[in-house]
Order: structure tokens, then C-alpha cells, then sequence
């Protein structure tokens, strides 16, 4: 199982490094953003030691973890469309709402 | 049954978060990409929320709500000149998110409530709880700085970085302890105590030029920190974003470094900027400068055919983005010709300058990189220089024994005429004299960025 995990986290890795060494800087910070909404994905394991009531402890440090993890979330994917929704095409045809009165 | 729907939500939820990060290579294809990696959120939840080990659902819808009401302002109110400081709250959050995760397994297991733990998940705890507090308070130390609640400079002290070292030391060697024997919980938490101390100490002697690289590597910890909570977990879909957002820090940090000619180790131990700035000021003093008056600079915009517009931190700090594009639009009706430089480590974090200007309406196809822009120069009538300092020093290039030399630059002074809008003389944050406001063809407009674009804008209007 161990190694199993290996393998996913080592591939996983080579297809991030694949994919982003592709992203031109003119996107990093959206860039950045997303990639901090993707780790919101640490909500999973804060649900279930949120609600699995295994012991006082757990379920109140699981909330907060629960909390956080989605603050990210919400936070992150809407800050990320914000900023992709600005970058506009100079294309004389198609005015952006903003530009024509 | 309810284990494989689980599953499959994972699967499809790792499918859509490369796809999005896949549609981030175009821009105009980005925000539909990133709106289906949301979409693959929503499935992964939904997945986990079918678990059957959870038995109680209060703590988490409450969590949930509190955590978009906290979130829902984060995304859609935050200014873009703030974003840096965001993104860096967010690190936190996140990191937070995987420590809690990890002590509450450990907690668990230590009072016999949960899984017991072996070698290998006693490991992944350690290490996700490690790395994890470190993000934690480091990334609150940038959001400190770049907030300006604490001072931006570096803040040293002598033998920090023996003392950083031997926290360090000490931190590994408790995580040592706890792998063989986890029922050592006064290691466990110390090492939390120590991971907490070291995130502070290692990100306070570290200046606010340099918070682009310190943010790419704390988002690469905090990635690193979900992958081992993933491990630790046995969930692949937490293995698979971290290792994700690892290489994402990873790789920005590097191309970061690039940018300064730096390596990771420089930035992280060099406190740049600490040493002895007030005698290369003092020797710049007598240098001849010339300043210019906003009439002077607007009538030559206005009857230059081709002019590159290149802004710095400063633009960002008098959120003078606005007036930037209403100047380049007065210069491109009187048909000149208008192009953005963009350094990549402009600003205070990657990419930073390039979302101030989207947001000004700045089509992106007019955003250029160092590489794309620097054949340029030589050929253009007027570079207008907005706060930016360092990253157009020619030292860099010529002076060998600049701090700075070797570091790529704007060829801002092969430019015909240069005019460059400034607060005063201060020197850049490297504390070195910058030659390139003391040439022939420089010309400087002092005063805050905003003000004199807006005087700008008034008399290129009047030419």
C-alpha cells in the first residue's frame, strides 16, 4: 500500500511539474491562487475527523481544520475566477462592457 | 458500495483539478478550467461527506458555513494590490487545515479511539505536522510583512542562522523519537512548539523584495504538508493535490530564484539587503541627476511613436494601475505605440503585475516577459519607469562587483530617452546605487506614482 502511495504521489508530481512549466508568468498569480484552492482538498480528512466523533478533541480540532480548508476553498476558487474574468484580449471587434458607455 | 462512490468522486476530481490547472497554459481558456476543477471540488466533497465514518454531521455543516462566510469576502473583496498578502494568509489556513488533521489522527490513535500507528504512518504524520506548523506561522510572518504590520526589512540577529540550524536539528531529532516509539506524545508536541518557533524565525530575517520567492516555497511546504496527510490517511486524492501544488511552489520558487540570480539557500539565509546600504548610497550622492517636470515628460509621450511602459512595486503601492492605462490609451490615440514590460520578479509576488494591469483593462497581449522584450529597448523612443528600481539597474549587468551583478534585467537603458517616476533618491531595496538615473537620456519625475500619472494624463491631453 505504502509503495502504492509512492507511485501516486511521484506521478502526480511529474504531471504537475509537466503541466505548470507550461503556465506563462503571465498567469502565476491566478496560478498560485488555484493551486492554493486545490489544497482546500485537505477538507477530506478534516470531514471525517470532524464528524466521526471519535473523541472530544478530535471533532473541535476537525472543525477548525474544517473551517480553514474551506475558507481556502471558497476564498480560493473565487479569487482565482476574479482575477481570470480580468484578462482580456486587446480585440478591437468585441468591446468588453467595461470599455464601451 | 458507498467506499467506491467515494472513489470515483477522487478519480474525477483529480481528472478536473489537472484539466484546470492544464486550462491555466491560456488564458482565455483558464476561468472555464478552473470553474470545472471547482465543479470537482464540489464531487470530492460530496464524496467524503458519504463516509461512513462519519456519524455526526453538526460540527461539519456548521464548519462549512463558517468556513465560506470567512472565505466568500477573502475571494471577492480583497483589493489586487493586496493579493500577495492573501495568497499568504491563505498558506496558513491551508497548512493549519493539514496540522490539525494530523493531531487529531495522532490524538486518536494515542488514546486508542483510533487506527493504532505503524513505522510508515507515524512518518507521514511527523512530517506533515512538521512541515505543516512551520507553514503555518511562516506564512503569517509574510502576510506581517507584506501587510506592512511588521517591518518589510530583514530582521537579524547574529549566529540566526546557527540558531535556525540547530532548532532545526533538534525538531528532526524529536520527529526521530516519535517514528520509533509514537507513544512519545511530549516529543510530538514539542516538535510542534519548535516547527511553530522555526516558521517565525526563518521567514523574519527575510525582505519584502524577496517575499515572491518565500510565498511560491511556503505554498511548495504547504502542498507537501497535504501530501503527507494523504500518506497518512491512506486517501490518494489528498496525495495527488499536494504533490500538485508542491511542484506548482516548487517550480515558481525556482523560476523565481532565476529571475534574481539566486539560489534557494541565498534568498533563505543570504538576508539580502541587511548589510552596509548607507555607504553605496553615500557614494551616489554626487552623482548629477535630472529632473524633469510633468509638461516636459507629457509632450515627450505624447510625440513618441513607440514607447514601453515598465512598472514595479511602486505602481503597485500607489495603485496607480488605473491611470497607467488611461495614459497608454492617450499615447496610442495620438498613434504611438504602447507595450508592457514585465520583470517576473516585479512586485511582490509571480505574476503580480500582470493581474494589477488586467485589472486596469489592460489587454494581456500587451503584457510582455524580459525574454519577449528586451530586443526592444534600443528601438523605442520613451521607457517610463514606475517604481520600479532593481530589476531595471544596469549594474547588474556591467559591474561586476555589484550585489546584484548577473542578475537578468530590463534593458530599460539601451532606450532612447528613459523617464522614471519616483518618490525620491532612496536607493532600491538591495540598498545599491542605481546608474541608470544618473544617465544622459534619464530623465526623473519625482512625486507619488499616481499623482504624476494623473498630471500626465492631463497634459498629454492639452499637447
Amino acid at each position: 500500500m505504502l509503495f502504492l502511495e509512492l507511485y501516486i504521489f511521484v506521478l502526480a508530481g511529474f504531471v504537475g511539474y509537466m503541466v505548470i512549466t507550461r503556465v506563462p508568468p503571465l498567469l502565476h498569480t491566478p496560478l498560485m491562487s488555484a493551486t492554493n484552492a486545490i489544497s482546500g482538498i485537505s477538507l477530506v480528512g478534516s470531514l471525517v475527523a470532524a464528524g466521526s466523533h471519535r473523541s472530544n478533541v478530535a471533532t473541535i480540532l476537525g472543525f477548525v481544520a474544517v473551517v480553514c480548508a474551506t475558507t481556502n476553498i471558497v476564498g480560493g476558487f473565487l479569487i482565482t475566477d476574479r482575477m481570470l474574468k480580468m484578462f482580456k484580449r486587446d480585440d478591437p471587434k468585441v468591446k468588453s462592457p467595461s470599455e464601451s458607455k | 458500495m458507498r467506499e467506491n462512490l467515494t472513489q470515483l468522486s477522487y478519480v474525477l476530481a483529480a481528472v478536473l483539478f489537472i484539466l484546470g490547472l492544464r486550462s491555466l497554459t491560456r488564458p482565455d481558456k483558464a476561468r472555464q478550467g478552473m470553474q470545472l476543477a471547482a465543479v470537482g471540488m464540489l464531487f470530492a466533497v460530496c464524496g467524503t461527506l458519504i463516509n461512513h465514518e462519519i456519524v455526526d454531521y453538526r460540527w461539519i455543516a456548521g464548519g462549512l458555513v463558517l468556513g465560506a462566510v470567512i472565505g466568500y469576502p477573502l475571494g471577492m473583496w480583497v483589493p489586487t494590490t493586496a493579493l500577495p498578502q492573501r495568497i499568504a494568509i491563505s498558506l496558513s489556513f491551508g497548512a493549519l487545515a493539514s496540522v490539525l488533521v494530523g493531531v487529531s489522527e495522532y490524538y486518536n490513535a494515542l488514546h486508542g479511539v483510533g487506527e493504532t500507528i505503524g513505522t510508515a504512518r507515524m512518518a507521514a504524520l511527523g512530517f506533515e505536522v512538521l512541515l505543516g506548523s512551520l507553514t503555518v506561522t511562516g506564512a503569517l510572518i509574510a502576510f506581517g510583512k507584506l501587510q506592512e504590520v511588521l517591518p518589510g526589512r530583514p530582521i537579524t540577529f547574529p549566529g540566526q542562522n546557527i540558531a535556525n540550524g540547530l532548532l532545526f536539528l533538534i525538531a528532526a531529532v524529536l520527529l526521530v523519537i516519535v517514528i520509533i516509539d509514537p507513544t512519545q506524545s511530549a516529543a510530538f508536541y514539542s516538535m510542534i512548539a519548535l516547527a511553530t518557533l522555526l516558521g517565525v524565525l526563518m521567514v523574519i530575517p527575510i525582505g519584502g523584495a524577496d517575499m515572491p520567492v518565500v510565498v511560491a516555497l511556503l505554498n511548495s511546504y504547504c502542498g507537501l504538508a497535504a501530501a503527507a496527510t494523504g500518506f497518512a490517511l491512506g486517501n490518494s486524492i489528498l496525495i495527488i493535490c499536494g504533490s500538485l501544488d508542491g511542484a506548482s511552489g516548487f517550480l515558481l520558487s525556482v523560476l523565481m530564484s532565476k529571475a534574481m540570480n539566486r539560489s534557494f539557500s541565498n534568498v533563505l539565509f543570504g538576508a539580502f539587503g541587511g548589510g552596509a546600504p548607507a555607504a553605496a548610497v553615500g557614494a551616489g550622492g554626487a552623482l548629477p541627476v535630472r529632473a524633469i517636470s510633468a509638461e516636459d515628460a507629457a509632450i515627450q509621450l505624447a510625440y513618441a511613436s513607440r514607447v514601453i511602459i515598465v512598472p514595479g512595486y511602486g505602481m503597485a503601492v500607489a495603485q496607480a494601475q488605473h491611470q497607467v492605462r488611461e495614459l497608454a490609451e492617450l499615447i496610442e490615440k495620438r498613434g504611438g505605440e504602447v507595450k508592457y514590460a514585465i520583470h517576473p520578479v516585479a512586485g511582490r509576488m509571480p505574476g503580480h503585475m500582470n493581474v494589477l494591469l488586467a485589472e486596469a483593462n489592460v489587454p494581456y497581449d500587451r503584457l510582455y516577459d524580459m525574454d519577449e522584450i528586451n530586443g526592444e529597448f534600443p528601438q523605442t523612443d520613451v521607457a517610463l519607469v514606475i517604481g520600479a528600481n532593481d530589476v531595471v539597474n544596469p549594474a547588474a549587468r556591467e559591474d561586476k562587483s555589484s550585489p546584484i551583478y548577473g542578475m537578468p534585467i530590463l534593458d530599460v537603458d539601451r532606450a532612447k530617452t528613459v523617464i522614471v517616476l519616483k518618490r525620491g533618491m532612496a536607493a532600491g531595496f538591495a540598498g545599491i546605487e542605481n546608474m541608470l538615473f544618473h544617465a544622459p537620456a534619464t530623465s526623473m519625475l519625482f512625486g507619488d506614482a499616481k499623482a504624476s500619472l494623473s498630471k500626465l494624463v492631463s497634459e498629454v491631453k492639452a499637447a
